[in-house]
């Protein structure tokens, strides 16, 4: 933009201020709040008051939001593959339950217990993926989360084991509003608290630490040499994401009244990352549109095919993987909608 | 090209030896590079340089012996720590950040240096004072007009440019350059070497390299490394002279035609 | 004791021989097949059926079974799994899983959701008794018939690997491919029958063990962990990592389940997760990849 440098010995010094805003703004790009995102959390949280009878499903659909975030942030952002984040999801589930049951039906305190219990398993699970290849993480993320479904089926005396918890009674959030049949309330109430964690999420991703992670994902070996902590990063964002997924599993909890042993499963971890798949890793975004379309997905599949539904998720799976998301995200680009759009307003004879 | 170099040792291996399974990587060796050093390392394939640095920068741990930086015994300081200190290194093949521009690269590694690294409350690179220094090595290292390029679409040449501006960016008291021209086309290798020779003088440096026109261009000192193990040490002069040496190198055309150097 | 002892080694064994073509396409390709389980559900299903609706004796089926997981795999690693060798993991581990979710539907959908089971010959159902209590050694025909079967497999791979010609290619393919294909092996083709031998032995053990693992829809994804066990805790870099690592795990499961009912699934996966802690290349693993 300004050629000074080159010619002023003075600017040799000291880049001009216009070139350093210049880089500002392009740091900032990815932290910039756009039009786009207040008009998707508006909407988002308008939908219980414009779809009141589909409540529950707008819940489950946040609380799903948010557990495929905490996932994208270990396995977009910070590149350890995981399959058994269920582990912390479902701890969170349990302890939320148990809390209520047992202790206090508060539900912000709920949420409170839950995050930390999750917290602490994914401090102490942590210390396992530091090291070893991809195969050994897969295998020791998934036998911690086998570990966690047994534990859940033995103690039945506490869990209910397959049977599941039943029963349990919430009170109102933060002492005003009553969980009604309808869900309403349940609603905003995932809403609000998966946008608040987002907020704080991308907060976390945008700042420094936030591209150690990144840094640590592409080149783990030159993070260290140039002189990141690679393991305590690990260990902080493993045992954020495990908190985040606990916020989860305690919403679920909290919202459905219920837990039952299927929150540990393998199935979910899948699920989870078949979400990942169609949202796209390493972006806010990905979680959230994947878990949109996947449950949307999932509530039309089952009422066709209620016990084939596998198949399906699994023939998603595979065309996603081959064809590569890629390609198929090509098709829902601005400029391939918009050539779209372009192309049916010249036919109806509209003028731009 | 005369560098003052007193004579205070900024780094040294000492009687240092690696062994994997039944193979010797490196044998007893002992290495003095002194403070504002111009020194390379040389010796035919398969001699051990590249473990050599891996050694030094905490990558692999020896079997035995001794490492010290800056008179601190480091042999069992952890990679990232010996970064802290001062002990930079550069990388054969580029270890670079695919994902990301030589912009926010550079960012990442200057804000680490201004202990910025571990922030989590406030989006990277906000404050003028890391932006100043990154803008000062993007010019440096003439990455600024590629700086919001992703890594993974850049040029070989400038990808190598950006791996010794990382290097640069740690703030280095002491550099370990890795073969810094390999591979790169011969339009741009001189943009490189124009680089490596106007690096700061109080920066020592151990040069790994098999282009004996850069080495005898640029050290003043010379170490040879055979099968793991030291062969000799001198001045390029005497290096370039010596009949061991270049029984080593069958290629003796290299090394007569600097025996004037 | 020593029964406990002998079930568990017939396990390891059948582990092994379920397990073995997983660990070598882990190695040789270097791609995390989640979908390995469903081959040997295949072999199982393939015995059932021949069984149940041809009448063919057991011992036809075996080969049967080898031979139809055999061909299969060979078809889909032409056209499926090749493209993905060189993708990062996640993909492969996500292909994989989408292909066991395929299997474990469409077994429930073509052969309904309950287990199925096989007659054994009369011949396998003798039990043959040795020594004296405490010290009886039990040993069901059926799973001294598993055992023999499997050393003989075992001993086969091994002779394969070291004496022939096939063999070496398949050590130099896993040891780097490009340099391999440099020297005219035809790596590829080297590929393709690894992972149609793999597929198939899986379908044998599947088909063999009907009756210590019971064939049913979920098959796959119940058994998985275990093959997953064996490789990641044997290592890819041999033959005997893997034998030693499943046959570990048999006499564990076996054993834990025995004496320690309440909490013999824990037994499994803590000892997994401390041993790939303690070595993450795996027990018995020679590379440090």
């Amino acid at each position: 933009m300004m050629g000074e440098q080159k010619n002023s010995q003075l600017n040799k010094i000291q880049a001009p201020q216009a070139q350093l805003e210049l880089m500002r703004i392009s740091l900032q790009r990815g932290s910039k709040i756009k039009a786009q995102e207040i008009i998707f959390w508006v909407l988002a949280l308008t939908t219980p008051l414009l779809l009141p009878s589909h409540a529950m499903m707008i819940s489950e659909i946040a609380i799903t939001a948010l557990f495929a975030l905490s996932l994208d942030l270990v396995l977009g952002y910070s590149g350890i593959v995981s399959l058994g984040h269920a582990a912390f999801f479902g701890s969170g589930v349990y302890s939320a339950a148990l809390f209520a049951k047992y202790f206090l039906i508060d539900p912000t305190l709920g949420l409170l217990v839950c995050a930390t219990v999750a917290g602490l398993l994914g401090f102490i699970c942590s210390f396992t993926v530091l090291r070893g290849s991809d195969l050994t993480r897969l295998m020791v993320t998934l036998g911690v989360a086998l570990i966690m479904l047994e534990l859940a089926n033995q103690m039945d005396w506490l869990t209910g084991g397959s049977d599941g918890l039943q029963g349990v009674l919430m009170g109102p959030v933060l002492g005003q509003f009553n969980f009604d049949l309808q869900g309403r309330t349940a609603a905003w109430y995932s809403l609000v608290v998966a946008l608040v964690v987002f907020c704080f999420v991308r907060m976390l991703v945008n700042s420094s630490w936030g591209y150690t992670l990144r840094v640590i994902r592409d080149n783990r070996l030159r993070a260290m040499a140039i002189g990141v902590p690679v393991s305590k990063i690990l260990i902080s964002v493993y045992t954020f994401a495990a908190c985040v997924a606990g916020l989860a599993g305690g919403l679920l909890a909290q919202t459905t009244g219920f837990a039952s042993l299927d929150v540990f499963g393998f199935d979910r971890s899948a699920d989870l990352m078949l979400m990942l798949v169609i949202g796209g890793v390493g972006w806010l975004y990905g979680g959230i549109a994947g878990a949109i379309i996947f449950k949307i997905l999932q509530s039309e599949l089952s009422a066709v095919t209620p016990q084939y539904w596998m198949f399906w998720i699994g023939l998603l799976l595979i065309v996603l993987v081959s064809v590569g998301r890629e390609k198929i995200k090509g098709w829902f680009t601005r400029e391939y909608l918009v050539s779209l759009l372009t192309a049916s307003t010249n036919k109806s004879g509209g003028a731009r | 090209m005369n560098f003052a170099v007193n004579d205070k040792t900024v780094l040294s291996a000492q009687a240092l030896v690696k062994t994997f399974g039944g193979i010797q990587a490196t044998q007893n060796v002992n290495l003095d590079i002194k403070a504002g050093a111009r020194h390379a390392l040389i010796g035919p394939n398969g001699a051990g340089k590249t473990t050599l640095i891996n050694l030094l920068t905490g990558v692999l741990n020896p079997t035995s012996g001794r490492i010290e930086l800056l008179g601190e015994d480091i042999s069992e300081l952890s990679p990232h720590l010996r970064v802290k200190r001062g002990l930079v290194r550069t990388f054969q093949i580029n270890q670079l950040f695919d994902s990301l521009t030589p912009l926010e690269t550079l960012s990442v590694v200057v804000s680490q240096q201004f202990g910025e690294g571990s922030v989590w409350y406030k989006t990277m690179g906000l404050s003028n004072q890391i932006l100043e220094r990154v803008a000062q090595l993007l010019e440096q290292f003439r990455l600024t007009d590629v700086m919001n390029t992703q890594t993974s679409k850049m040029s070989y040449g400038r990808r190598r440019l950006l791996e010794m501006a990382i290097a640069l960016a740690c703030q280095p008291k002491v550099l370990l350059l890795d073969e810094p021209v390999a591979g790169v086309p011969t339009g741009e290798r001189d943009e490189l070497l124009a680089t490596v020779a106007a690096l700061p003088a109080d920066v020592s440096i151990l040069l790994i390299e098999h282009d004996m026109d850069l080495v005898f261009n640029f050290a003043n000192r010379m170490t040879v490394l055979v099968n793991g193990a030291v062969l000799t040490e001198g001045t390029p002069e005497q290096i370039a002279n010596d009949p061991q040496v270049k029984a080593v190198y069958l290629g003796q055309t290299q090394i007569e035609g600097h025996t004037h150097a | 004791m020593l029964t406990i002892l002998f079930d568990g080694l017939a396990y390891g064994m059948l582990l092994f021989v379920l397990a073995v073509g997983l660990a070598v396409t882990l190695g040789l390709m270097n791609f995390i097949n989640l979908a390995h389980g469903a081959f040997a559900m295949l072999g199982g299903y393939t015995t059932v059926l021949l069984m149940q609706r041809l009448g063919a004796p057991f011992l036809i089926c075996l080969p049967c079974a080898f031979l139809v997981c055999a061909v299969l795999g060979a078809v889909l690693e032409r056209t499926l799994y090749r493209p993905l060798y060189s993708r990062p993991h996640l993909d492969q581990v996500l292909f994989s899983i989408g292909l066991a979710f395929m299997s474990v539907a469409s077994a429930d959908y073509l052969m309904g959701s309950g287990q199925q089971n096989i007659q054994l010959p009369q011949w396998l159902k003798g039990r043959t008794e040795l020594g004296e209590d405490p010290w009886t050694l039990g040993m069901g025909h059926y799973r001294l018939f598993i055992v023999l079967i499997c050393a003989v497999l075992t001993v086969i791979l091994q002779l394969t690997l070291s004496k022939t010609r096939f063999g070496s290619q398949l050590r130099a393919s896993v040891d780097d491919p490009v340099v391999a294909s440099g020297l005219g092996i035809n790596v590829n083709k080297v590929f393709l029958l690894t992972f149609a031998v793999g597929s198939g032995l899986a379908g044998l053990g599947g088909a063999l063990g009907a009756e210590v693992l019971p064939i049913d829809p979920n098959f796959p994804l119940k058994y998985m962990i275990y093959f997953l066990i064996v490789v990641s805790v044997g290592g890819t870099s041999s033959i005997t990592g893997p034998l030693l690592a499943a046959l570990l795990l048999g006499v564990a499961d076996v054993a834990g389940k025995y004496y320690v009912p309440k909490l013999g699934g824990f037994i499994v996966y803590s000892l997994m997760i401390v041993i790939l802690l303690w070595r993450p290349q795996g027990l018995f693993s020679r590379s440090t990849k």
